[in-house]
């Protein structure tokens, strides 16, 4: 919608100097473009060189070591449990928040924003104060021999924890600005409240939750402050892939150490094409 | 199918947003509600649909206590301000909503759906664009379908939230009198909401007057024209000029002065170049608005602070040839008069 106006915009304005003189425009754009080469592409261009310097066959070698598979693995279950769970709780708590009126309202508001808020090593070590064996819960979890902390359903918690906010940020905002207009159309002709919701609300969130869930995805793959705390680093059983990373550098073994990290550079990439694809559609979603 | 409504309230915090609000809607009538903005027109049409419940007061569909049932049960056509279509759909998959959400022992066949949206296409005139999403309708176009899907459920009631707001001036006019023709067509209970008294004048077949959330005038558009039951409504339907006491108006006796509001719309002040009885008034001619058919005339009475508009034809005016800083006569054809504590 804005597209549009903007180009009206220049027109109007006609031969009037809009913008800022040629000398100024340059230096801007080239200062801001060696910023992302040095800070952002270099990093990932020394990635994936460190990751290949002995070649594909040693590249190939370190990502089929055990203890890396077994971190694969991990993440990937870790990122399946934790993504789902925080879009059905996403989903619910955005349309609770942008179409309805209730008392706590806000409280959840701010809950939702809470693991934004905390440094994730605090949100590792609040676990650590609930399941540890000092914790509130020890005890009771020694007695009937229930392992949460240094064990994968720790990882678990710690992991939904952090990436709770991403997919309720994003759809708040655009259920928001969408109004219920729509909704109550599809009730006055008829529809029930599930009918209304599958064939109304979700197909006009979809981008917005397929924004939210690559963000998510991505942060419950990468998390690494609040997973540490609570993993207890047992090599291939409570090792995420950061955290293999991390160790693998730690002894020295740089090739296998970029070869992991590699992994995550293409997550990253990916996430970052589908994440454009997903903004713009968006957008486009978005009510004037 | 008649609507009964019975002193409706609602409260929103502490405004009023409606206070014991009752009307009664015959079979078969276009009705319109009048009134400017925030005297609670879509508060109480929302009331009616179901979309919002009233603090107290009923709602009656041909004499059945309404207000307990949901709105899916209302078996009302709803035609938002806005439209609200269904962004992700195509007009095909929007007419034809209401009836696919139906259980399937109520739903009609494939065809029958096809019949109907063909049928619905071509009452709104808009045939052959089954296929095209909302973005790629103007306007008017948007706003027939929105019509279109709220008809396609067979609805006993149609409400309509300024219908032809957002719409430019001449599209408004011709929707407004398809509209009416639509209709005379089908006969469906219609309540329309409008701030526009043109549109309400042309088009309704009774019009509510709302202010400040309560119901000033009902009754015929002639009714509420010709006679006003206060300044408000007088003052909503056409410019009116007010003189503080009783002014006579052409033919009649002396004035009497006493704590009275007269009232004169603009184009029932007459102008002319000398003094016809002694209801004419001596005035200067301050200023000439053109206004397409019409022309305003604002002009100060002599000897008093007021100002009077008057409201001339072209040809009238054109035969008069008023120069500006002339000194005419002005004459009120029609007086109404009101006590004076009424607050407009
Ligand atoms: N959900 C709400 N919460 C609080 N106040 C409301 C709400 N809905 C309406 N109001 C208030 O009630 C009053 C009547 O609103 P309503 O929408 O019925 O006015 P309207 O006559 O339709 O006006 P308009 O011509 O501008 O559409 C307004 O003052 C409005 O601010
Ligand atoms: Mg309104």
């Amino acid at each position: 919608m804005s597209a549009p106006t903007r180009t009206l915009t220049a027109h109007a304005n006609g031969n009037h100097r809009i913008t800022e003189p040629a000398p100024v425009r340059w230096v801007l754009t080239t200062v801001a473009l060696v910023f992302l080469a040095l800070f952002l592409a270099l990093p990932l261009a020394a990635v994936f060189s460190q990751a290949f310097e002995k070649g594909f066959g040693t590249y190939l070698l370190a990502l089929k070591e055990p203890d890396t598979l077994a971190a694969v693995k991990l993440t990937l279950i870790t990122a399946a449990v934790a993504v789902p769970l925080n879009l059905v709780f996403g989903v619910m708590a955005s349309w609770a928040i942008a179409k309805f009126s209730f008392p706590g309202k806000n409280l959840l508001i701010t809950l939702i924003d809470l693991p934004f808020s905390v440094s994730p090593i605090i949100s590792g070590l609040i676990y650590v104060l609930i399941f540890g064996r000092q914790g509130w819960l020890g005890p009771f979890l020694e007695a009937h021999d229930i392992k949460i902390l240094f064990a994968v359903p720790g990882i678990l918690l710690a992991t939904i924890f952090v990436t709770f906010p991403f997919i309720a940020r994003e759809l708040i905002p655009l259920m928001e600005s969408q109004g219920r207009d729509e909704e109550e159309a599809a009730m006055v002709l008829g529809a029930s409240g599930l009918q209304t919701f599958f064939r109304i609300t979700l197909p006009n969130i979809k981008w917005g939750i397929i924004y939210g869930v690559i963000l998510c995805n991505a942060r419950a793959m990468g998390e690494f402050g609040a997973v540490s705390v609570v993993s207890g680093h047992i090599r291939g059983i409570t090792n995420t892939v950061p955290l293999q990373v991390e160790i693998l550098y730690n002894e020295y073994n740089y090739t296998a150490a970029f070869a992991v990290a590699s992994l995550l550079a293409f997550l990253a990439l990916i996430t970052l094409a589908v994440k454009s694809v997903a903004e713009w559609n968006v957008r486009e979603n978005m009510e004037p | 199918m008649s609507i009964e409504i019975e002193s409706i309230n609602k409260q929103f915090g502490s405004f009023t947003a409606l206070g014991d609000v009752s009307l009664s809607i015959p079979s078969g009538e276009l009705v319109a509600l009048l009134g400017p903005s925030g005297s609670g027109k879509t508060t109480l049409l929302r009331i009616i649909a179901g979309l919002e419940s009233p603090d107290s007061g009923r709602i009656l569909f041909n004499g059945e206590d309404t207000t307990e049932s949901h709105v899916r049960e209302r078996k009302v056509g709803f035609v938002f301000q806005h439209y609200a279509l269904f962004k992700h759909m195509t007009v095909f998959d929007n007419v034809v909503f209401g009836l696919t959400v139906r259980p399937k022992e109520t739903r009609p066949s494939k065809g029958e759906i096809r019949d109907k949206v063909t049928e619905l296409l071509r009452l709104v005139q808009l045939e052959g664009m089954a296929k095209r999403y909302p973005a790629q309708l103007s306007g008017g176009q948007r706003q027939r379908i929105a019509l279109a899907r709220a008809l396609a459920v067979e609805p006993q009631v149609l409400l309509l939230d300024e219908p032809f707001g957002a719409l430019d001036a001449q599209v408004r006019t011709e929707l407004r009198r398809w509209l009416r023709r639509l209709h005379d067509e089908i006969h469906v209970t219609s309540v329309f909401v409008t701030h526009d008294q043109e549109e309400a004048l042309e088009v309704a077949d009774r019009i509510v007057v709302m202010n400040k959330g309560r119901i000033e005038q009902a009754g015929t558009p002639d009714q509420v024209y010709e006679h006003p039951a206060n300044p408000f409504v007088l003052n909503f339907l056409g410019n009116v000029n007010l003189f503080h006491g009783r002014i006579q108006s052409a033919g009649e006796g002396q004035p009497e002065a006493d704590n009275s509001v007269s009232y004169v719309r603009s184009h029932d002040v007459e102008i002319d170049r000398s003094q016809h009885d002694s209801s004419s008034l001596k005035a200067e001619v301050k200023h000439i608005q053109k206004l397409g058919p019409s022309v305003r005339i604002t002009l100060s009475i002599n000897d008093s602070e007021s100002f009077v508009e008057a409201e001339l034809t072209r040809d009238v005016f054109q035969n008069l040839d008023l120069q500006q800083g002339e000194q005419v006569y002005v004459r009120p054809r029609q007086v109404r008069v009101f006590a004076e504590d009424y607050q407009i």
